[in-house]
């Protein structure tokens, strides 16, 4: 089931740069900041992972989840019936040839293939790293039967200061009526970056709702990207991002309609503090086909710092021509008169933004499947704030 | 009548020739008012009188420059004091217009906002359970139903909703000197007699309230000792209750008239009421 890794950190050798190294791995040299995808985000920072494999089995196919208890309603395929519709969704979606996504295969990933039926209530899904410094890479196939429910938790957290570099990919096949409820909550630290995307097809009258929030890495870039195979579905992608000092967070998301009546309610949020920088690019495309498609999509920022930078561009392409397609994005720092309203309840100055940035963040993380409170998603977004 | 109505009482808060501008326009040209332990004042005055902002200069709101006078409360310099240290030391300004805060529990802000005065008063803090208990007890003072302590800070409450959630804010940190700023603006006669009669039970000889309206008819529910009409940034007269009452009948077209004979310019006695002594 899964390929022997090309290179092994052995191969590369301690002192191989690691870039080079990264580039092996994926059989493609790395995205540079003239293709456009990649204008704001440079990846010559992932020079400082070591290389070397962090997954607990160091490189070899072993698996990680093969104590994982699953809920009623959730079987695990594995051999030929796993690898049917392994890849549909990166293919459906268009990024089976990106960078990361190449690096995810080539880093030998531990493979979990998941079948859905019936309600299956929740399910966290362990993501193990090793204490060992490098690449460390997941892949998931979730496929919902037809009428399927779940919900879904993903923490993917790096060892403490370890430069360690995390490939999540995660393929999800809705089928009819499925519904499926996703967070992804990554709190990382300044010298751990995470490559992850969320690709999935939707059938009609199939619900999704992904909530990726991710605070702390030194680089975090998410890409959700969902197709409508026949519209008719509904789509509910949530994002916050909060980066602080020279830290990088980018959000592409990617959303298609291929049939009418299609439904997409996108929020994305971000707090840039320090000198840190948010992206977020939202590419939603609506075809001829696609008639009486109703998308909005909103992107919110809190700049609490003069040097961080905000790049977000929403990008529509509408062809059909009856259609609800609305976009805003707002940037916008703490308002004062908030500040000032707490203040005068003897709340200090500190604390009182602590508060509102916790307000302007709530919004996002209460949408996290409920098995996200047991992380403290607020202390684990904001830390001492 | 005089304006010192309790003469024994300690002195609260002292506003001594009090000048302040926003972003450089002079709005506060002058202001004169001495409280005292017990007393209730009302500032009355038009739109763009400075009441509003008289009230956010002496809460320290940061877009508010001093430029001249002093504000003494119990004796110390107030304006040397940052917002939150004014609230703990028993300070309490009731909005106008109170802000909603999304995703920070009502509960949650009071206990925090209760427990920054509790301490500077040298008071326990309460936790979590030990001050259900407290606000509970307070939500009386309002009529208050509970759901609220459970919803967002003033997040889709109405107009009334928010300013009892004011009154019990108040009623928590058991301020010393209460400015309350229009307090009873937007609300309806219901609603403003519940407003009314929490600031009355929270009323007592050892505090004192200063209220901020355009209306008498907040003053036909709490009785003030002393009435204040402000124009164009100072106090143009001083009275007991029965200045507000006038002020009902003739409106204040006469405010103009006496500034114009204040700027030394010729004008026409206006049909103002009576001049009051003021001491």
């Amino acid at each position: 089931m899964l390929a022997a890794p090309a290179v092994t950190a052995a191969a590369a050798g301690s002192g191989a740069p690691a870039l080079a190294w990264l580039a092996e791995l994926a059989g493609a040299p790395l995205p540079t900041r003239r293709e456009e995808d990649w204008r704001f985000t440079d990846l010559a920072a992932l020079a400082a992972i070591p290389a070397g494999f962090a997954s607990p089995a160091a490189g070899q196919p072993v698996d990680p989840w093969s104590g994982l208890n699953l809920p009623a309603g959730v079987t695990r395929l594995t051999g030929p019936a796993a690898e049917a519709q392994l890849g549909t969704a990166l293919a459906a979606s268009g990024c089976d040839q990106h960078w990361p996504v190449r690096l995810n295969g080539g880093a030998c990933p531990a493979l979990l293939v998941l079948k859905v039926e019936g309600d299956a209530g929740s399910l966290e899904l362990p993501l193990p790293v090793s204490a060992a410094e490098g690449v460390v890479a997941w892949r998931l196939l979730l496929v919902l039967e037809p009428g399927a429910r779940l919900e879904l938790l993903q923490v993917p957290a790096p060892a403490p200061g370890q430069r360690q570099l995390l490939s999540l990919v995660s393929e999800v096949v809705l089928g009819a009526g499925a519904r499926l409820q996703l967070g992804c909550l990554a709190q990382g630290h300044t010298h751990a970056a995470l490559l992850h995307h969320l690709a999935v097809r939707q059938a009609s009258g199939s619900e999704l709702q992904a909530t990726l929030v991710s605070s702390g890495w030194g680089l975090a870039r998410h890409e959700p990207r969902v197709v409508q195979e026949q519209g008719a579905a509904r789509t509910r992608l949530l994002g916050l991002q909060r980066v602080d000092g020279r830290q990088l967070a980018d959000t592409h998301s990617f959303v298609r309609f291929d049939g009418p009546d299609g439904e997409l309610d996108q929020l994305h949020k971000a707090v840039a503090d320090g000198s840190g920088r948010s992206v977020f690019n939202g590419a939603v495309q609506v075809p001829r086909l696609a008639q009486r498609t109703n998308a909005a999509q909103l992107s919110r920022t809190l700049l609490l710092s003069d040097r961080a930078r905000i790049d977000t561009k929403p990008q529509l392409e509408i062809v059909a021509d009856d259609v609800k397609c609305a976009h805003g994005a707002t940037v916008s720092q703490l308002q004062s008169e908030e500040l000032f309203y707490l203040r005068s309840r003897g709340i200090d100055a500190a604390t009182a933004a602590g508060l509102l940035q916790r307000a302007f963040c709530h919004e996002v993380l209460r949408e996290l499947p409920a098995a996200a409170h047991r992380h403290d998603p607020l202390t684990a977004l904001l830390g001492a704030a | 009548m005089s304006a010192v109505i309790r003469p024994d009482a300690p002195v609260l808060l002292e506003i001594r020739d009090l000048h302040a501008s926003v972003e450089n326009q002079p709005i506060l040209k002058g202001v004169n008012l001495t409280i005292r332990a017990g007393e209730i004042h009302a500032v009355m005055g038009r739109n763009g009188s400075g009441k509003s902002t008289l009230s956010k200069v002496l809460a320290g709101h940061p877009a508010y420059t001093v430029t001249g006078g002093s504000v003494l409360y119990r004796g110390e310099n107030l304006l040397d004091l940052d917002p939150e240290q004014r609230s703990r030391i028993g300070l309490f300004l009731g909005f106008q217009y109170p802000v909603e805060i999304p995703g920070v529990s009502n509960l949650e802000f009071l206990r925090v906002a209760t427990n920054a005065r509790r301490k500077e008063r040298g008071d326990e803090e309460l936790d979590t359970f030990a001050f259900e208990d407290v606000v509970r007890e307070r939500l009386s003072v309002v009529q208050m139903d509970p759901a609220f302590l459970d919803r967002s800070v003033n997040e889709g409450f109405s107009g009334g909703e928010k300013k009892r959630n004011e009154i019990l804010q108040m009623a928590l940190l058991e301020p010393v000197v209460a400015i309350l700023d229009e307090t009873d603006s937007g609300l309806d006669i219901d609603a403003l007699r519940i407003v009314a009669g929490g600031v009355n039970q929270l009323s007592s000889p050892d505090n004192s309230t200063l209220l901020i309206t355009h209306y008498q008819r907040l003053l036909d529910l709490i009785t003030p000792d002393a009435v204040h009409v402000m124009a164009a940034g100072r106090i143009l007269r001083s009275g007991g209750k029965d200045l507000a009452l006038e002020l009902e009948r003739s409106g204040y077209e006469w405010v103009d008239a006496e500034l114009a004979r204040l700027d030394g310019e010729a004008a026409p006695q206006p049909a103002a009421p009576q001049p009051l002594e003021v001491a």
